[in-house]
């Protein structure tokens, strides 16, 4: 599984509006929507359980990311959103620092491969301190498009 | 060395990582996770997270201090009774 397999380009936001974390995972989750990856019906409910499960502990796992998600039965496939922040968002991270950098992931149920596989490329880039640095220096969707391919393409050191 | 086998139906997934790496960082032994030829920090969330082990998957869990006994015997536990999920 590659990074590209699961990205949706057109719901990758360069420079969020929002600032608190409820209204970054709004604004991803309306991202997914408006670029036809996610049903427009389900979108209070997904944002809901993206909450719900942020709430149980804090998917921002330390060096300014965030991996909220949420599984659900009407998603058919997994669907990643990535939202980068230029002033940091508190999501009661667990090294209590600002968050810059969001992957918002709906997997479908009953898929437990899946969503692990996607798990694994996902962290597998944002353990590397090279990948985070220029996904932060990202000016536009295409600069990250272009990160992600060239991380699927492993020509990024660590 | 200590082996365990993931136990529960979604696997090694953030909620059971984080309770992972919660528990290997109350002891003091250094903690080591590996599957197959992956070897990872037990107490660095965002590697443990690499693993990505599914149900039935076996550990190698490899702890070396002064608890390292307890913190392997508490950490295959964990992870043999499927992190309390199922």
């Amino acid at each position: 599984m590659k990074l590209m397999d699961i990205v949706v380009p057109g719901a990758v936001v360069a420079k969020l509006g929002s600032s608190e974390r409820d209204e970054v995972v709004a604004e991803l989750v309306d991202a997914l929507v408006a670029s036809g990856a996610a049903d427009a019906a389900l979108r209070d409910t997904l944002i809901e359980q993206v909450l719900e499960r942020e709430k149980k502990g804090s998917t921002g796992f330390g060096r300014g990311v965030a991996v909220p998600h949420v599984k659900h039965k009407a998603v058919t496939r997994m669907t990643v959103a990535i939202g980068l922040s230029q002033h940091g968002v508190d999501f009661n991270a667990l090294d209590k620092q600002p968050v810059y950098s969001v992957f918002l992931l709906l997997s479908p149920e009953g898929q437990p491969e899946q969503h692990l596989e996607a798990m694994e490329v996902i962290f597998s880039n944002l353990s590397k301190d090279t990948f985070r640095r220029f996904l932060r220096q990202s000016e536009t969707a295409q600069d990250v498009v272009t990160l992600l391919e060239e991380a699927d393409a492993q020509r990024l050191g660590g | 060395m200590v082996t365990a086998k993931v136990g529960n139906r979604l696997g090694l997934h953030a909620r059971p990582a984080m309770a992972l790496v919660d528990l290997a960082g109350a002891y003091t032994a250094a903690v080591t996770i590996r599957k197959g030829t992956h070897e990872v920090d037990g107490k660095s969330i965002m590697q443990v997270m690499m693993l990505a082990a599914t149900q039935g998957t076996e550990l190698e869990i490899i702890c070396e201090g002064v608890d390292a006994e307890a913190a392997a015997k508490a950490i295959k536990q964990l992870v043999d009774s499927g992190f309390d999920e199922d």
